[in-house]
Parts: structure tokens; sequence; C-alpha cells
């Protein structure tokens, strides 16, 4: 089916940026030459999860040959945060998580700042830790943030002051009482899921310049330049047209590099040595320490539906472990909360989504956002309860998932999808109904089906903007400011363009590196909200620059804008049947017929999106009219077996269907698809592991292993269904973080169908399954 | 700490460098020839990021030292392509969307063109047991597999 005139919109046409991949030449920030006047550095970080921080002697520090700087925040008293202003950029008075940065060392060389960094001293009184988020929701518990109440805090989040509950979102629909009263199945259950890291192969890594005229340059592996020049300019006192913001390609972010993670001590550093360059350089060890995680989470989830297998009622308490800083993580515990049913029709709902600071590292955005979290349980305890009212876990939710139109938790209307289909392409891919046999006598095999749903969480009012800029030659540039952290927003972006503007696709390029000096504004590459919010942007601004063309024309042609066209680069009158390539005309306009005077000149084309129709939700009850701007829909099942001899799980099969409003690029979709089905696997096997002073004890790619080559399911099939939302560029949405929501919970399900075990808490490591087998442990039979 | 003056034949190209005994083949490379393509993702040889040739076989560049490759070849992604033509295994790379981000991407190009080398039709368990060591966070490797596949029947690394 042709979407546009063009063609193009729809058509799977090869990355922009692919090339520059495969060759080398793709320019990530660690790349970046900057000569011999560049210096390197280190942080010195916490060796206790929570203490309070009595001195810092910099002196040893200070004196060894090679040091150029060494700093700390004693005289940094602003923090920063997006949501809640919570987070000082090196702590000073006390320390609320293992690594955190307590001071920053400038030297000549990575090797001196290493060892000047060990010479700081830092005298610390060690305070109570406190790890498991329901313990530390508790009134007694130790508080973490003393201050919370004095904090600035974005007008749609709650926080407690007095207890470490930094965001509490409340629903309160229906009766669920006398609903639960009159179930005829009720399923109840906790399930909880371990912190993981983004594991990005390119480790965060900027570098930062301040030069004596008061200009501060700063280069970030960013999929947030804009969000992170804002966020350091208030916690720095910068003014934003003195710090600019470059961010070249990111090696992988997932969410990792959204916001701020060590980027303002590498500005703070670079403060105390005016005119060099100061390059911090994650390293993997500290990759897996010192940056942000994907927050934990206990649900304590109950559901009852009629003897029909009819939802009714939930009631849920979400204890999100937000970690040290929550200044992303309490928009997490808001969408958990406004998203809390999971794709369901439930008229009856009670339900508390907190944010709960604890010492752990920065809970912070990671692909899904909540979503994973709370899919884990609500996706088993789904089959839990079909099983009590013995039906078929997919016919469960085919009967029960949520459709167009319908009022959802936070009463609003559902927005336009086709989740029943979602789940019909599932079952037909995996052969649901086809019981398989293992492929020898020692291992069980099973199938498992998970849906989800996902709102793009943001602020209601999220802004793109985007330009297009002609040569002479009728080749363009595209400028906007979001990121191609591997996704292809960059091939998106150009070929809307392109299609809009009737031009080739290869005669656009889309202006790189990101730069805040440059770049329109983009508010953060985040919420797969791309494609449809920049999307929508660079469609407005492919429209204007159109328009100027085709004025341009008429006007010099006498006729009427409405008879005229551009395909393939060529300005074409159905009317007069006159044609006039863009070459040239596109910056040195046209002369007029009769040679008396020119018409147009240099044409720019701009536009924005912002979405202006997201209200707020009653604090009381989570009620509002649009809680989001739309959401999201899928389905994925699993066919897996698991060896009796080691516990070991093999993933064999994943068939993964979205509804994706409307493909502008398929084959990028699929390798969405793909990639995220994958992710979704190896989730359900990583953990971050703790000792109990707090410290990570397995920060290497050896002990916090990730899906390698060797691992992968057999087959992926993956598909998609197009259902569009009449606020996307042709009716598209997002789908890049969707991809791996509820492949956990459907490999869980998968697992009860092979065993006949159910594991409430991730991760799936073998130890633990073969413990299950062989009855040591205690996971519901 | 003592300096060397060592010889490395770069991408087919002569090259004398100054390196200290510690500088690891990943620094010499990027650091003192300025060829950032070999990326650095763990320095402890588990990520496979830095993956170049040497004397045409894969190795960590971020586990080996450069003064004891003195006199050898090193061949890294900016020596693949050839007077501005890519590689069949590149051209497979870019066609079947086997990258997203890039960043693992020119290890893994140099562990292919080694396994195609080594063994011009490899199967999908022998392409996997050669790029175990190789990460990707974004793909799910099943499209890197299909790229190596198709280009051994279109030629190999060659």
């Amino acid at each position: 089916m042709k979407i546009s005139e063009s063609g193009l919109v729809g058509k799977s046409v090869l990355r922009t940026d692919v090339l520059d991949k495969v060759t080398g030449c793709a320019v990530f920030v660690d790349d970046i030459q900057f000569g011999p006047n560049l210096l390197h550095s280190r942080l010195v970080r916490s060796p206790h999860a929570h203490a309070l921080i009595k001195s810092i002697n910099t002196e040893k520090a200070e004196a060894l040959p090679g040091v150029r700087a060494v700093v700390t925040g004693k005289d940094l008293t602003a923090k920063m945060g997006l949501y809640l202003i919570d987070r000082p950029i090196f702590a000073s008075d006390r320390v609320r998580v293992f690594g955190e940065p307590v001071a920053g060392v400038v030297a000549t060389s990575e090797k001196v700042a290493v060892d000047a960094a060990s010479l700081v001293e830092v005298e610390y009184e060690v305070l109570p830790a406190i790890y498991d988020p329901v313990e530390a929701a508790q009134p007694d518990a130790p508080l973490i943030h003393p201050d919370l109440g004095e904090y600035s805090v974005a007008n749609f989040i709650f926080p407690v002051p007095g207890t470490n509950i930094s965001e509490q979102f409340k629903i309160r629909k229906g009766d669920v009482e006398a609903a639960f009263a009159d179930c005829a199945a009720v399923a109840e259950g906790r399930f909880s899921l371990p912190p993981i890291e983004h594991v990005p192969i390119e480790t965060h890594t900027s570098v930062a310049l301040s030069e004596n005229n008061g200009q501060v340059t700063l280069w970030a592996s960013s999929q947030s330049p804009f969000a992170m020049r804002d966020m350091i300019a208030q916690g720095l006192g910068i003014p934003h047209n003195k710090l600019r913001v470059i961010a070249p390609f990111v090696g992988g972010g997932f969410g990792g590099k959204a916001g701020v993670t060590m980027e303002a001590c590498a500005v703070v550093m670079a403060q105390a040595v005016p005119g060099h360059p100061v390059k911090l350089r994650l390293t993997r060890e500290e990759e897996f320490v010192g940056t942000s995680i994907r927050q934990t989470l206990v649900s304590d989830i109950k559901v009852g539906c009629d003897q029909d297998g009819v939802l009714q009622a939930m009631e849920l308490t979400y204890y999100f472990g937000g970690g040290a800083y929550n200044d992303y993580g309490v928009n997490i515990a808001r969408a958990a909360g406004y998203s809390c049913t999971g794709p369901y029709d439930v008229p009856n709902v009670k339900a508390d989504s907190l944010c709960v600071y604890t010492n752990h590292p920065v809970g912070s955005a990671m692909r899904g956002f909540g979503m994973p979290e709370i899919h884990w349980g609500l996706e088993q305890i789904m089959d839990q309860l079909a099983e009590e009212v013995d039906m078929d876990p997919a016919e469960f939710r085919t009967l029960n998932c949520v459709r167009t139109g319908d009022e959802i938790v936070s009463g609003m209307k559902m927005t336009p999808i086709d989740l029943e289909a979602c789940i019909d392409k599932v079952k037909e891919a995996i052969q649901w109904d086809k019981k398989e046999k293992p492929t020898s006598p020692n291992k069980k095999r099973g199938k498992g089906i998970a849906i989800m749903w996902k709102a793009p969480a943001m602020p209601p009012n999220p802004g793109s903007a985007a330009v297009v800029r002609f040569n002479e030659d009728a080749t363009l540039q595209v400028e906007i400011g979001g990121q191609e952290i591997g996704q292809g927003a960059f091939t998106v972006a150009a070929q809307i363009a392109a299609d809009v503007l009737g031009v080739p696709y290869q005669d656009v390029t889309v202006s790189t590196p990101l730069d805040t000096k440059y770049s329109p504004y983009e508010w953060q590459t985040v919420a797969s909200r791309l494609t449809w919010s920049m999307g929508n942007a660079v469609k407005a601004a492919a429209e204007d620059a159109r328009s100027q063309i085709l004025e341009t024309v008429a006007d010099a042609w006498d006729e009427d804008v409405k008879d005229l066209t551009i395909k393939d680069g060529i300005v074409i009158s159905f009317k007069s049947e006159r044609e006039q390539p863009l070459d040239k005309m596109v910056v040195y306009g046209l002369p007029n017929d009769n040679f008396e005077g020119w018409k147009g000149g240099p044409v720019v084309g701009r536009g924005h999106f912002m979405p202006t129709y997201v209200t707020n939700l009653d604090p009381e009850t989570g009620q509002g009219t649009r809680a989001v701007v739309h959401y999201t829909v899928g389905a994925q099942a699993v066919d897996l077996e698991v060896d009796l001899e080691t516990g070991h799980l093999e993933v064999l099969n994943i068939a993964s269907v979205y509804d994706v409003g409307r493909a502008i690029n398929p084959d990028l979709i699929m390798t969405q698809i793909e990639g995220g089905a994958v992710h979704g696997m190896s989730s359900a096997y990583e953990a971050l592991k703790f000792n109990e002073k707090g410290e990570v004890i397995n920060p290497s790619f050896v002990d916090y292993r990730i899906a390698t080559i060797a691992d992968i399911p057999r087959k992926i099939h993956g598909d998609y269904v197009e259902t569009p939302i009449d606020d996307g560029p042709w009716g598209a949405r997002g789908v890049g973080e969707h991809v791996m929501v509820q492949t956990a919970p459907a490999i869980a399900n998968a697992l009860y169908d092979a065993v006949g075990i159910r594991f409430s808490d991730l991760p799936l490591s073998a130890d633990k399954i073969y413990l299950a087998l062989e009855g040591k442990i205690n996971q519901k039979g | 700490m003592a300096n060397h003056k060592i010889t490395l034949i770069v991408n087919g190209q002569e090259e004398e460098l100054q390196v200290p005994s510690n500088m690891t083949l990943l620094h010499a490379l990027r650091e003192v020839l300025g060829l950032t393509g070999t990326k650095n993702g763990c320095e402890a040889g588990e990520c496979g990021a830095c993956t170049v040739l040497v004397d045409g076989e894969p190795v960590n560049s971020c586990l080996t030292l450069a003064v004891e490759l003195d006199g050898r070849e090193v061949t890294t992604v900016e020596g693949l392509a050839e007077n501005g033509k890519i590689t069949p295994l590149q051209e497979k790379f870019v066609e079947l969307n086997a990258v997203q981000c890039g960043y693992c991407t020119p290890g893994m190009l140099m562990a292919a063109t080694a396994l195609l080398r080594r063994n011009p039709k490899p199967t999908e368990e022998d392409i996997q047991k050669a790029l175990v060591g190789n990460l990707c966070r974004c793909t799910g490797y099943q499209r890197i597999i299909d790229a190596i596949t198709e280009a051994s029947r279109n030629g190999g690394a060659q």
C-alpha cells in the first residue's frame, strides 16, 4: 500500500548512518581529537552506601606531579534534577550510594589522575544504609533525604516529606472492595525485580572545556543534549547561551544516557583549569558502579474476575526502589501509576505507586520506563487468574485486553490500537495450540504469552523543533535535536523530509553532530517519542519549505499553487505542464516570466510540534481526561525448554508483534523488534549484585553477563499491525522500548507451562531454577 | 617509563611510532596514529569492540602491547575498504541493517573478516563460535549472522 505520494514513507530505505558505521568514520565522543592541550580526569568515589562526610583533604593529591586541579563539592550548593531537584554534582555533606562522586582530579595523564584520586583523603561517619524499597517506605526507616520537603519539584510529582517516599501516585477508581466481594476468582502475589544495568558498549564519556571568555563547551555521549544543558546550567548557574553541548553519535543509550550522569562533574573540573579540555571517560567498572540503573520494583498485586473470566477489580502497590537520587525515578513511579493495570479493561482499581529512596545506585530511565517492571508481575498474575477460571491464557487476554475507546484506568479514552490482532498474530507464529516435544528426554518444553502497553512518559508539553535548509544543488540538510542512538531516528527524519518535499532520499543529509548552539530544540531522545514527535516537527518543516518553493514558482509563473507539485526534485504544473528543477531555484529563486525582477530566495523551512492536549490528573484519584498522548501495545509469545539436570533455560522461539500505528520504515521496526526481544530475554537473566556494604560485586562483563551471539533464540518471529493515531506523522507512534517490556514475564509463563513452577522474582538464573526443580527453594508450585 | 621506537604496517602503510612500554595497541592506534575506528569498550578483553587483525588473526587490541608488535601487520576497520569500495562483508552489514548504534560494529567486522578468511563457508554455529567474544546490545545478533552468511556466498571478506 502506498501511504504517501512519493511512496518513501512506508519504504525500508537504508540507514543514513550505516556507511559511517561500517567504515569506522562514525565519530563518538572518545574519538574526537583534542591535541596536546587535553587533560584527563578521574572521580573519587564513596566507599560507603550511606555516610556523612566529615572532612575532605586534597593536599596530598594536589602535591602529586602532573596534577592540575582537585575539585570537591564544598562550594557547589545548587542541586540538579528534571522533576525533583535532589541531586548534588559532587556530594559535600552526605553520600547516599556506594560510588557517589565526592571529588574529581584533573591531571596530565589518566594514570596520574588515577594515582592522585587514591590520595584524596575523605573522613566519613558511616550511617545505616537501606536497600529494600518496602523497608525504606516505612515511617520509622532511616531518612536518606532529611530535606526532602525543601526540594523544588514539578507540580505533578507528590513527595512525602519526613519519609523516604519521593513520589506517591494514587488511583482510586470504582469500588474495589465491593467488586472483590463479588469476584468468582481472585489471584494475589508479590513480585520483584533486581536492579539491572543498561550496558551500552560505549561507556559514558565527556570532554568539557571552560574558556576565559566565559564560554563552556561540553562534548558528551548524550541522548538528550538539551536536557543536559538545562540541568547543568541550572546546577552551575551558567546561562544557556554560554553552555554549549555537542553530542556526536551515541554508542548505545537505552535510557542510561538520558539526563545527566557525571557530565556536570566534568564541567566543574574543567572550570578549575580554564582553557584545557578535560576528558572524563568512565571505565567499564565505573559504568556498572557509577551510572544509573533500572530501578528495582516490589509489586503487590491482587486481581479478581467473574465466573466468565471478565476482570472486575485490581488492587496494587508498587514500591519502586529509586536509589539515592530520584530526579528521574519519580516520573517512572508516576508512569507506572497511571498505567498500573497493564493493557486491561478493569472497572475497579485501587493503586499506590511509590518511588522510594534507597542507598542503591540512582534509578533512572531504562528502555520501557517502569513498564517492564510492572508487567513482570501483572503478566504472571493474569496467567494465575486464567488458570483459576480454567481459561487458556491467550483467550483470557483476548477477552480482557484494552480496546480503542475504552475508558482506561486513568479515566482517559483509549487511543486507537488493535491488541487483539497482535495476540492473534503471536499465537499463530508460535503455534500456540501445538504442544511441542522437548529436544531431549532430560528437558521439558513450554509456551507462554504476555501482552503490554506503554505510553510515552513525559511532562505534558515536551517539544520538538526542526529546520530544513536547501543547498544550491537542491540537496538539503535536515536539522533536528533528536539523537541517533541506534534506533534509526536520523533515517526516519531524512525519509519524512524527502517524502514531503518530493526529493530523492539520498539528497537529504541530517546535520550532525547535535549541537545545542545550532540544532533546533528537542526535549529528549527518550520515551520512544522521536518518530512521533520529532517526526511531526520534521514533517511540518518540510511542508513549510515545500510551500515556500511552490509559492515562488506559482508567483513567477502566475499560476495557482494548487496546480503544482514536486516530484523527483522537479516542480511540475498539472495545468501548464511546465517543469522547474529545484536545482539553483531553492537558493537563487526564479526570474519572473517577463524577466523583470525575481521571486523567492534561499528556502529554509521550520516546523515544531508540542502536544497541547495532555491534562493533569487528580492527585487523590489519578483520574483525568487525558493522562498521556497515546499508547503503543503489543504481544509476545515464547517457546522454551528447561534442562532438568542443570536448570538451564533455553528460549527457542519468540513471537513478537506490536501495533506501530504506521510503519514509516518497516525494516527499522523489525530491527527494534528483534534486538528488543534479545534484550528482553537477556534482562530476564541479569542482576546487578551487591554486598552488605552496598558495593557492586559483579562490575564486569564476566560477572554481569549480557546475551552473546551464542545465546539468541533460534527464531524471532517479528511482525506489526498498523492502527493509525491522529497525532503522529501518517499515524505513526514509537516502538523502540515496547519491544522488551513483556519478554521476561512471557518467559516466566512459558517456564510455568514447562515445569509447573512460578518464579515471582527475577533473575531467572539456572541455579535458582535448578533448586526450585529439586524443591529446595520455595517458589509457588 | 621507557619509550620504544617501533614500526607497524597499519592498513598496508608502514608507520614508525614512539610508544611507552605499557601502551596497548588500542591506545597506539587511537591516540598515536589517530585511527579511532577501533573502539574501546572495556579494556579487559571482554567485549571485543577493539578487535583488530594482527598478521590476519583477530586480537583484542586492548590486551596487546604495541611494543610487542614491532614489524607486524595490523589491519583496522579503516583498512577494510579499498579505494573507496567497501568489502562484500561491509556491504551485507549495510544491506541487512546489521548495525544499530555502531559501537560494536568495527570489532564485529574485524572478527568476521578473520573468520571468512580462515573459513570461507562458515555455518551459523561457526559464526557464533568465532564472534562469541564480540558483544552487541542493540541488534540481537541475528542480522550479523545473516550478513556474514550472505557475504560468504558472495565472495566473503575479499
